[in-house]
């Protein structure tokens, strides 16, 4: 799926009547199974871009696209994970990501063939019977990670999804989330504010400026495919990290 | 091997020590209540009090087994329940379903708080008789006593407990196209499930208050016409007993709550390992 943002503006309501503009005016294009990471200082708007794609944040002006067809509310083909895991405490593993399935009215035996298939990848065939209570904040990511997979969306969006894991489970979690992602080739677009991440796992990094949120810098991270975690010792790597860091921080600010 | 058996036995040693204070701890409410009535024989064995005051636990117990053999106790008992019964359901049918449209249109809650509020702080037993003017003498005044009383605490339960739904979650479900009947039966009603059987262990307490202060008023029938006309006959240990009986069915709704509680709330025991 090609996702699109014309022009986009995106302004709140203040509790006086006034208008605090959050993003924009920013035009993007995504192109069919593209990863674009987005980064930017924090408040620069980076989760309402992708709320406004997620049809969850309406547009104040410009407008929003999936495969040239304007974004109002939420599509069955875009898939949204959040930065906690945000799961029901009182469903299982298996019935956390089969809601999805669920609310789409498939009958039970096919959710739960579609859920048990997808544990494997997910590293969760032991717990799908455990509840949210019982897993560990990776492995709740991991539960959060196969609900979005689950609907076989045709775009991903990610907004910081593994923003509140240590080190080690993220770096763990996002090569995985990259095995997952060269098998079904959906179009991503992940917000993240760890530029090494965003360096790591992108095709493109989008840098965006503190609020409201303009496009600074679109860098093509010109690394091959399949990525793996040795890569960020290579020149090449540095010097987008620090290209990266350069559009945030620009040096004469 | 021998390391193996040692920490099996330390093990063992640790866990009859915890099952052993487990054991007390279950006793113990049950040791206060031998204590109670201990403290009762003594106090009547000593003869402070007329027994008619005051009267022993052996004449209470025959007094219940009178009151059981005669059918006088049953019959009372049936009235009162049913009342409760019907009382419960219209309070809480009521209290709920408003107390979720509270929570879900706050406009609602600015034009309703002032008669609620009012409504709430006025004591039950100074309007119970208006209710038996407004509704008769019959077990219809009854039932609206049990569900004014049992109405507040399920609203106000219900309203903090929608309002408490994770707004991520509510996202979550915006973002599957959930339908308003989806967002209810698989989000808002799993996630308020467990305040508003907090609540409905209160409700059900007060619920045996609403049915007696009715009965209180008209007299005619009920466990509330049993305890009065017990004591204009001095029949002390009749009016013990059908306090006792009052209780009985507190604590067997209470119960029955907490049963509901380990049935439905399930996930709530589960933790990390």
């Amino acid at each position: 799926m090609k996702l699109s943002l014309r022009e986009l503006v995106v302004d709140f309501k203040t509790p006086d009547e006034g208008r605090l503009p959050a993003l924009g005016p920013i035009s993007l294009e995504v192109s069919p199974g593209e990863f674009v990471c987005i980064v930017g200082p924090s408040g620069c708007g980076k989760s309402t871009l992708i709320r406004t794609l997620a049809g969850l944040q309406r547009a104040t002006s410009g407008s929003v696209a999936g495969d040239d067809v304007p974004i109002t509310g939420p599509l069955a083909t875009l898939a949204i994970m959040f930065q906690d895991a945000n799961l029901m405490p009182w469903r299982t593993v298996i019935d956390n990501i089969g809601l999805p399935l669920e609310l789409a009215g498939v009958d039970k035996a096919r959710r739960h063939a579609a859920v048990y298939e997808l544990l494997p990848q997910l590293h969760l065939q032991n717990f799908a019977l455990s509840y949210p209570a019982e897993l560990s904040g990776g492995m709740a990511q991991r539960v959060a990670l196969g609900r979005v997979i689950v609907q076989r969306p045709k775009a991903l969006l990610l907004d910081e999804p593994f923003g509140a894991l240590d080190a080690m489970t993220r770096e763990k979690i996002s090569l995985e989330l990259l095995d997952l992602w060269r098998e079904h080739r959906q179009t991503v677009v992940m917000v993240t504010h760890d530029i090494n991440e965003a360096v790591l796992m992108a095709d493109r990094v989008v840098v965006l400026s503190s609020r409201p949120g303009k496009l600074v810098a679109d860098i093509a991270i010109a690394l091959e495919r399949p990525r793996a975690i040795n890569m960020i010792y290579r020149e090449t790597f540095l010097r987008l990290v620090r290209e990266t860091r350069a559009a945030i921080d620009p040096p004469d600010a | 091997m021998a390391e193996v058996g040692k920490k099996h036995d330390t093990e063992l040693g640790s866990r009859s020590t915890r099952t052993l204070l487990l054991q007390l701890r279950r006793s113990s409410p049950l040791l206060s209540l031998v204590a109670l009535l201990l403290l009762w024989q003594l106090l009547t064995s000593a003869e402070i009090y007329p027994a008619f005051i005051v009267p022993p636990p052996a004449a209470v117990g025959e007094a219940f087994i009178e009151a059981l053999q005669s059918g006088l106790l049953l019959k009372h008992l049936s009235v009162t329940l049913e009342e409760m019964f019907f009382g419960l359901i219209l309070g809480l049918g009521i209290g709920l379903s408003i107390g979720y449209a509270i929570a879900k249109m706050p406009i609602l809650e600015y034009t309703l708080s002032p008669v609620i509020v009012a409504f709430q702080s006025t004591p039950i037993v100074a309007y119970a008789p208006l209710l038996v003017i407004w509704f008769g003498s019959g077990p219809t005044s009854k039932i609206v006593t049990t569900a004014v009383i049992v109405f507040f605490p399920s609203l106000v339960n219900t309203i903090v407990a929608v309002r408490a739904v994770s707004p991520n979650l509510r996202d979550l479900m915006t973002s599957l196209n959930a339908t308003p009947w989806q967002t209810f039966r698989q989000l808002e009603l799993p996630s308020a499930l467990p305040v508003v059987l907090a609540g409905l262990k209160t409700s059900a307490t007060l619920a045996v208050i609403g049915a007696v202060v009715g009965e209180f008023v008209t007299q005619g029938s009920g466990l509330g016409f049993l305890v009065t006309s017990a004591r204009n006959q001095y029949d002390t240990p009749l009016v013990i007993v059908t306090v006792l009986t009052m209780t009985a069915i507190a604590l067997s709704l209470y119960s029955f709550v907490v049963l509901l509680e380990w049935r439905w709330l399930a996930w709530r025991r589960r933790s990390k390992p």
